[in-house]
């Protein structure tokens, strides 16, 4: 063999190598299709997404934490604490006689508004105060615990029959007769042949995941979070601020976690203060499988979701066969912990550009 | 001829020490000045007061002959002084062109609506000022951690000199290279000279000193003891200069 | 130039001593406080309680000291308990239920003793994953966080481990002296024939909870404070490349250390089942690893290694649990709890930022 189709083959295998994630992925599909009775569908397909999106969003929160060289730790009380406020706002609105929609839209908007304060806290904790990110976003899981529990003490409020509709429905109806319709389900006698396709929050999810995986990569937003992570002092140096985009990062992880509790509330009616809670694991897990290193500098928001994609296929596999998911954990620690091992085996990627 | 870059009895004390006591130098337009001295002797600190990191607490410094205040690596950098630190101030998970760009990326407008970077604006105008260099790297798109040392500082160069530096400081910028990769740092530095910049160089290499400065300083407890022209002395005397056997000002 | 406030309080050393020992003085002033308010907080009965309770954070608050101080974590020490104690309530129900041949004292000493042996296990691991292949502690330990929990929950099927002899918890929630009012005296039980009815009419005193954390927190203070163990412990944390060059090594310590600090949790483990009486798995939302890393935290140390103390650490739990315990008797909605932790994080971290050099 001479050497140049020897560097090509060993180009060939770091490439694959570096997008191991993604052929585990493919090898997860295969398996679970041939060993599980009933996997190979359009519904369970369906299903591995819907149940996905707490796990693609708080992990594309995580991701751009992690960037940095930080890490999240409220991000799951920080999905109940809004998926409590949410209800409770709504519920206020329709008291004093506001229509649904209206009333929806405005709790919303406050839910998101306050949802920020957690990041706003903990990213001035951490860039004015330099408390430690563990510690600083601990502080903020503990305060929005205890407010949600305070909160709910009597007893919890259910969203109005509209959210609910949106939370479990599809983007896309189709049936013989009715047609094809959008958002709203056609009306079909019982029994009746009807196509769903895409769950309205696996949209929602999708865009907002599409506007920062572009934030990510484009624009300077995405850049100065790369040079954080990589080299503070050169990131000061070149007069970024840093304290202020390290407070508008935790700003933004606080929002998606605000935004995760309002889904929450739009599948299950009522808010709880642990929503989220069971999620933080995999969503760091999700971060570093899809390649993020926790020093920092690394990660994009594909791989991230790539990441979660191969947690949520294997949830849902296992369901399928019927295994208690308790092999979950198992399965996902030892993936966690081999990931950082093979991606230090494949360094980064390097180009020559020739030049006559 | 004008000084670039001139202090006049600058003196700066941490507590009870005088790291540096009196200091007067100037270094000129396609001029490289090299400061020794022995660990300690204060050289970090002198040109970290030009630099911005350290306030002097008493002297003047001067810019084109006109007297300066520079309070922060900001005010120097817009005076168009420009560090290369030890460390380098690269991110090293970021690639070539990114990091001569690193907050003052370009930017254009996509759909009338969001502001996008412009790689290959930036790809290009890095390029340019490689090639104008004369230095080597295979491809501006790999990350800063798959160069060598010696290529980082001259990446790190570049971003000055494309950032219009009319004065260049370095401390130690060959410490943590091997052989050949200080000859091209070297050669870099020396071109840089045709190109009118004034430039202070830090080094514990006689050998480099002696390759590159035309003009030497030497520093003993925070005080100057020696300020000579590169035709009119010799190693050993330098040598004793910072031992302090001797005394020439 | 003018002094600033840290220059001011270092200067002082009545300030300095204060700031040095906030979370002590915080301690005392919530006792104080809470005497006031809460009633029947003051008391032998109320304040050995609340000892007993903390005795697991206590453990984990230690095993986690030693990881922090060497600038690591331990994500794990909360599954690697539910592990442990799952596992000694299997064993021990196994081999009792088994009846006949073997009395309930050997299967739990049986119990314990493999149990303990199997705690090592998740510590070497993510030991080796550290100190040998740089997998960041904080991965590391999650990983062994889902194994262990996932193994603990597969041994149990997701519920606890019950039916185990009775013995285990007359030792567990035991003391050493039983006392009857214008009665007599008793050691170690209720006197022959009086049955756990009328135990409410004994005054009790030190439990035998007190004497294990308290042998083993003397074994663990002693090791880090006086030992070369101990010692290069610190140095790793201060600085870890200075402990290589000073021939320290500094892999292999670093996998005793995590060890150790599973084997700790191991313990806490088998102290849950004695409490308790049967072999519980750790849910989700314990969060004993992150309390414990605050208590280690308001005790005085840092993530960034080198700092740290039992003492301190012991100091930071006791801050957690009398704010809890006393906010319950003052008739405060218990949730404030959570609140209250973040809280005093803050504080610890702030002051521990303003006065770096208190040490
Ligand atoms: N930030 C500081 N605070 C207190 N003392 C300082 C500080 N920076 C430097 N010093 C002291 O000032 C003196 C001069 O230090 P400086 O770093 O300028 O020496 P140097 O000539 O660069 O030495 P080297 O060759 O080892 O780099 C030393 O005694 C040093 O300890
Ligand atoms: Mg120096």
């Amino acid at each position: 063999m001479n050497t140049i189709t020897k560097r090509k083959l060993t180009n060939v295998i770091m490439d694959l190598g570096r997008s191991w994630a993604l052929i585990f992925l493919i090898v997860e599909l295969v398996f679970f299709s041939l060993a599980a009775k009933g996997f190979l569908s359009l519904r369970v397909f369906q299903m591995v997404f819907f149940f996905g999106v707490t796990v693609f969003l708080l992990g594309v929160a995580e991701l751009f934490v992690i960037i940095t060289g930080g890490i999240d730790l409220s991000v799951g009380y920080i999905v109940g604490f809004a998926s409590i406020i949410s209800s409770r706002f709504v519920a206020l609105f329709l008291q004093t006689g506001m229509s649904t929609l209206p009333a929806l839209l405005l709790g919303i908007f406050l839910t998101l508004a306050i949802g920020l304060l957690p990041g706003l806290v903990s990213g001035l904790l951490i860039a004015k105060l330099r408390v430690p990110p563990f510690i600083a976003t601990f502080s903020m899981l503990g305060i929005t615990h205890g407010v949600s529990e305070l909160l709910i003490l009597n007893g919890a409020v259910n969203m109005p029959k509209l959210s609910t509709l949106f939370g479990n429905g599809y983007f896309l109806y189709w049936a013989p007769g009715p047609g094809l319709s959008l958002f709203v389900r056609p009306e079909i006698p019982r029994g009746g042949f009807i196509l769903e396709l895409i769950p309205n929050i696996v949209v929602v999810a999708f865009v907002v995941i599409g506007i920062l995986s572009f934030m990510l990569k484009r624009t300077v937003f995405g850049q100065y979070t790369y040079a954080i992570g990589g080299n503070v002092d050169a990131a000061i140096r070149s007069g970024i601020n840093v304290s202020r985009h390290t407070v508008k990062i935790y700003m933004l992880s606080s929002f998606l976690a605000s935004l995760t509790g309002i889904i929450y509330v739009m599948m299950y009616v009522k808010g709880k203060g642990d929503a989220g809670a069971s999620n933080l694991l995999d969503s760091i897990a999700a971060v570093v499988i899809g390649g993020a290193s926790l020093y920092g500098g690394k990660g994009t928001v594909w791989r991230t979701i790539l990441g979660a994609l191969i947690i949520a296929i294997l949830e849902t596999g296992l369901r399928v066969m019927g295994i208690p998911t308790f092999d979950k954990y198992i399965i996902v620690g030892i993936i966690l912990i081999s990931a950082v091992l093979i991606d230090k085996i494949f360094p980064d990627k390097t180009y020559m550009d020739t030049k006559e | 001829m004008e000084y670039l870059v001139e202090t006049k009895n600058i003196t700066k004390r941490f507590g009870g020490l005088t790291a540096v006591n009196k200091v007067s130098f100037g270094v000129q337009a396609g001029e490289i000045v090299a400061v020794l001295g022995d660990n300690g002797a204060g050289k970090s600190t002198l040109i970290k007061m030009i630099s911005g990191v350290h306030q002097p607490d008493g002297g003047q410094i001067f810019v084109q002959g006109k007297e300066v205040e520079i309070h922060s690596p900001m005010d120097a950098l817009s005076m168009g002084i420009e560090t290369i630190y030890q460390d380098l101030a690269l991110a090293e998970n970021m690639n070539v062109y990114s990091n001569i760009f690193l907050g003052r990326e370009k930017t254009k407008k996509v759909l009338g609506l969001f502001n996008v970077m412009d790689s290959q604006y930036m790809f290009d105008e890095s390029q340019g000022v490689l090639d104008k260099l004369n230095i080597q790297i295979p491809s501006l798109r790999n990350n800063v951690r798959t160069l060598s040392g010696g290529q980082r500082q001259a990446v790190a160069i570049s971003r000055s000199i494309y950032w219009n530096a009319k004065f260049l400081i370095m401390d130690e910028p060959t410490a943590a290279l091997g052989v050949a990769q200080q000859k091209l740092v070297l050669d870099l530095v020396k071109s840089l000279k045709d190109h009118g910049l004034g430039i202070i160089i830090i080094s514990h290499q006689m050998h480099d000193v002696f390759a590159v400065a035309d003009r030497i300083i030497v520093m003993r407890r925070g005080e100057k003891v020696g300020d000579l022209k590169k035709e009119g002395t010799n190693p050993d005397e330098v040598v004793n200069l910072i031992v302090g056997s001797e005394s020439v000002v | 130039m003018t002094h600033t406030l840290s220059e001011t309080i270092q200067g002082n050393r009545k300030l300095a001593f204060i700031a040095r020992n906030w979370a002590a003085f915080f301690l005392l002033g919530f006792l104080i406080l809470f005497s006031f308010t809460g009633k029947g907080f003051l008391s032998v009965t109320n304040f050995q309680n609340v000892g007993h309770l903390a005795v697991i954070a206590i453990l984990m608050a230690s095993a986690e000291t030693f990881v922090i101080i060497t600038s690591g974590i331990d994500l794990s020490i909360g599954f690697v308990m539910g592990f442990s104690s799952v596992t000694a309530g299997k064993i021990i129900q196994i081999l009792y239920a088994a009846g006949g041949g073997i009395s309930p004292g050997i299967s739990i000493a049986i119990g314990i003793v493999i149990v303990l042996i199997l705690s090592l296990i998740p510590g070497l691991v993510s030991g080796v994953l550290i100190a040998r292949y740089k997998v960041p502690p904080f991965i590391a330990t999650m990983g062994m966080w889902g194994i262990t929990n996932g193994i603990a929950l597969k041994i149990c099927k997701g519920f606890p481990v019950a039916t185990l002899p009775e013995v285990l918890t007359r030792i567990g929630n035991g003391y050493i002296i039983y006392i009857k009012p214008g009665g007599g005296i008793s050691f170690f039980s209720l006197p022959h024939g009086v049955g756990n009815e009328s135990i409410r009419e004994y005054i009790r005193l030190i439990p035998y909870s007190f004497i294990f954390v308290g042998l083993i927190l003397l074994v663990l203070w002693h090791l880090l404070r006086n030992t070369t163990f101990g010692q290069h412990t610190y140095a790793i944390g201060g600085n870890e490349e200075a402990a290589v060059r000073a021939g320290i090594n500094v892999k292999l310590h670093l996998v005793k250390i995590y060890i150790l600090s599973s084997f700790i949790a191991g313990l806490a483990g088998i102290f849950n089942v004695f409490q308790t009486g049967i072999g519980n798995f750790t849910p989700f939302g314990a969060m004993y690893e992150l309390f414990a890393v605050s208590a280690v935290v308001i005790g005085g140390a840092s993530l960034m290694g080198g700092k740290g103390s039992i003492f301190g650490s012991v100091i930071g739990v006791f801050l957690i649990a009398f704010l809890e315990n006393g906010l319950l008797i003052s008739g405060v909605v218990p949730f404030y709890r959570f609140i209250a932790v973040g809280l005093l994080l803050i504080i610890a971290v702030v002051i521990d930022q303003l006065f770096p050099d208190l040490l």
